[in-house]
């Protein structure tokens, strides 16, 4: 009898209702969905670790992947911890990191991944299935408790450069996911599909078709190749049903001259209906842009007060150097600082349309220009803690001379028509900065010694974890950017942290390389 | 005829290329590579490329296959759409990237060899595993740069020195001063590697202050201490120095 009351136990504590995934604060000690909730916030409730302890965090156990290069950000539900690699899942216990079961799917032969890394960032959950992009482009459906395959939908043709290397985002009924091949020539899209039987819901073009609109701003058939890739996962606001998607660079990336236009709706925010698929707003932060700055960065769904009004707004450090709030419901621009360096915009108008300095395009001797094209921040996420109402965001402090070359269209090719020479080594450095979330307004700084690509967390205990390009993982105090632990992980660092509870301690969990390490006090 | 007009192409490959056929490669090489590769092949995403040996392309032909097939359990993706000649000329493109080819040269090689023991270069550089390690291994040294830059290093040696050689001075909380070149560094931590070859490690927190002298080089200056033609023979010695047996 007792037996069965446990079967039954872990029967339902394995259903993770949408429900579930939206009240995640009161979920303590679980990772539900991408960014730990569906406001895009990477901040854990946990309030264990704080500034006083975090010295004596030590690494608890260490897991190995077979591939080496590891983006992931794990979830971790009820005590099973579900991380992903390139075409590859597995559940792990997450007191010992032993693998409960993996799964694997062979990656075609002649599959190219065009102006990015096989990577995989992770997976999204929804009642007893686990949701999981593939770099063949296809979005698997998997049995949580033994890995089976449920379903397999294809979203695209790997052969055309795209591919998936997002989590996807689970809500209600359904599973939203973004594609990448913005160097290939996509036309890209935000796909839904049936959680249940992985059937398309709909598709929401990001470049526009003849006679629709935004497609005054294409010109011939370059929106065929117009890129505008989906590959970093958004989030989503209950109340409204809307989901925030961001969009990466119109194609070619560097030679503008074949797409006269502001190229909608690329680099830009995009609020999307999650029951239809339709548009309700949406606002570009780089119109006609040819530095590769993708808005993909996790869009965070806030509430402060801006200019003296409360207000309901997206958060969002873009690549482009500028920080911006946007109205909710309505897109409305209310605000754009710079959080990094930036030599490229004189400022905004009143609609939030960068005002742009003269020779700041890219050219055939290389035009400097900062940031560059990785961004003054990139798809690692920023983090927002509501009780100091800061933004916590990872910086790229670094210039690039920015080539144009010839753009000549062939499917499966890399379409960029140019390129960077980035100013490297001492002449580039990072940061992390805390801005107040209002306003913008820089907070404090911690500096790293290069340009990172790993994202941050901020904890209720008042702390932010970040990784380094040498690296270092470590914690910051969240009021003050004072360093107060780290730890040499013996890989660069490219990926999410995130926290939660096993028998009531606090982890913290990074990857790094080929290992995820989980550590505790 | 048939064979021995293809053994004749074959032979003649792209070691005969016309400017444009380099032009060609260039072309190329700035559309499929330049993304990952960086504009001059220095590196970026994907390795640098502007090196004499890599790893995975020994020859131009090396060089060819991995353009066409890409490199397994790597991200080196294959262009399989690309001719066999497009990705012989990128190859031979790639291959010119990181390669020196030999140059008439005023100097006398073997003199200036005997320049480069007298002077006592070996107490800090590695020619053919003898010598010091505290600068740069110059085994290939002919291969990697032209006779002007070498001209130069001997003379400036402050001029162009690699990041990988940067000299800093650290001063401890303690008020110890300890100086030498940079191995490492990281937002928390620094090693560097002092003139007798000993490495130190500091957090940086324990550190009061580093300086970082970016235009310094540990290698003092021969301009003065050699005359024109030791210099002119120096150069063609470390010219001559390219690897082979």
């Amino acid at each position: 009898m007792r037996f069965v009351t446990l079967l039954l136990a872990v029967a339902l504590q394995a259903q993770v209702t949408f429900e579930r995934i939206r009240d995640s604060e009161q979920a303590q000690g679980n990772w539900l969905t991408y960014s730990g909730n569906y406001a895009g916030h990477r901040h854990s409730p946990l309030k264990e670790l704080t500034p006083a302890n975090v010295a004596s965090l030590k690494p608890a156990w260490i897991y190995q992947f077979e591939t080496g290069e590891n983006e992931v950000s794990p979830l971790v539900v009820d005590g099973v911890m579900y991380v992903t690699a390139p075409n590859f899942a597995a559940a792990l216990d997450v007191r010992t990191g032993r693998a409960l079961w993996t799964w694997n799917r062979p990656v075609p032969k002649d599959l190219k991944t065009l102006g990015f890394g096989r990577v995989n960032r992770g997976a999204a959950i929804l009642g007893d299935t686990i949701f999981v992009g593939t770099l063949d482009a296809y979005l698997v459906a998997l049995d949580a408790r033994s890995g089976a395959v449920r379903w397999q939908a294809q979203v695209a043709d790997y052969r055309t450069g795209h591919c998936i290397t997002a989590a996807p985002l689970a809500l209600r009924d359904k599973v939203i996911v973004g594609i990448s091949g913005g160097e290939a020539g996509i036309r890209g899209f935000v796909d839904a599909y049936d959680a249940k039987t992985g059937k398309r819901a709909w598709r929401h073009w990001t470049v526009p078709a003849p006679g629709e609109p935004g497609s005054e701003t294409w010109s011939g058939d370059a929106w065929k190749t117009g890129g505008a890739p989906t590959w970093v996962t958004g989030a989503y606001d209950p109340e409204l049903d809307l989901v925030f998607w961001g969009t990466g660079n119109p194609g070619p990336d560097w030679n503008g001259d074949v797409r006269p236009g502001d190229n909608l709706y690329s680099c830009s925010l995009l609020a999307i209906e999650a029951a239809t698929g339709k548009r309700r707003w949406h606002f570009q932060f780089t119109p006609h842009d040819t530095h590769d700055w993708d808005a993909v960065q996790v869009p965070m769904l806030i509430e402060t007060t801006v200019r003296g009004r409360l207000r309901k707004v997206v958060a969002t450090p873009n690549r482009n150097a500028f920080y911006y709030l946007l109205d909710r419901a309505s897109g409305e621009f209310l605000l754009a600082a710079p959080f990094a360096k930036q030599t490229w915009a004189k400022g905004m108008d009143a609609r939030g349309r960068p005002i742009v300095l003269p020779d700041t395009e890219p050219s055939e001797g290389g035009t400097l220009v900062w940031p560059s094209l990785q961004g003054a921040t990139n798809w690692f996420s920023p983090s927002y803690d509501a009780a100091s109402n800061q933004v916590f965001v990872s910086v790229r402090e670094m210039g690039a001379y920015y080539h144009k070359g010839e753009a000549a269209y062939k499917p499966g090719t890399l379409f960029t028509a140019g390129g960077e020479r980035a100013l490297r080594g001492d002449k580039a450095f990072g940061a992390i900065r805390a801005l107040d979330a209002g306003s913008g307004k820089q907070k404090w700084e911690f500096r790293l010694h290069s340009p990172p690509w790993a994202g941050v967390l901020s904890t209720a205990g008042g702390l932010v974890f970040g990784g380094s390009g040498e690296g270092n993982f470590y914690a910051l105090d969240a009021m003050t950017g004072k360093p107060l632990w780290d730890f040499q992980t013996g890989n660069g660092i490219a990926c999410n942290p995130i926290s939660y509870l096993v028998d009531g301690k606090q982890y913290v969990a990074i990857a790094a390389g080929h290992v995820l390490i989980a550590f505790r006090r | 005829m048939l064979a021995i007009a293809l053994l004749f192409l074959g032979g003649a490959g792209v070691s005969a290329q016309t400017p444009e056929d380099v032009n060609q490669g260039k072309k190329l090489y700035l559309g499929h590579c330049s993304p990952c590769h960086g504009q001059t092949g220095t590196g970026g995403r994907g390795p640098n490329l502007a090196q004499p040996r890599l790893k995975h392309g020994a020859s131009e032909e090396a060089i060819a296959d991995v353009i066409k097939n890409g490199i397994a359990g790597t991200e080196m993706p294959g262009a399989w759409q690309l001719s066999d000649r497009e990705a012989a000329l990128m190859a031979a493109y790639v291959r010119s990237l990181g390669r020196v080819e030999r140059a008439d040269l005023p100097g006398d090689a073997v003199a200036g060899r005997r320049v480069f023991e007298r002077s006592g270069c070996g107490q800090c550089h590695i020619v053919n595993g003898e010598g010091v390690a505290m600068g740069p291994e110059l085994t290939e040294i002919g291969v990697r740069r032209n006779a002007e830059y070498t001209r130069e290093a001997i003379v400036h040696p402050g001029a162009a020195v690699p990041e990988s050689y940067l000299y800093v001075e650290i001063t401890t909380a303690a008020g110890r001063t300890v100086s030498g070149q940079r191995v490492n560094e990281d937002s928390f931590t620094i090693q560097i590697r002092d003139s007798t070859g000993r490495y130190h490690s500091f957090r940086k927190q324990e550190m009061k202050e580093v300086c970082k002298f970016a235009g310094r080089s540990a290698m003092p200056s021969y301009q003065g201490r050699l005359g024109e033609a030791e210099l002119d023979n120096l150069v063609a010695y470390l010219a001559s120095l390219r690897g082979e047996p």
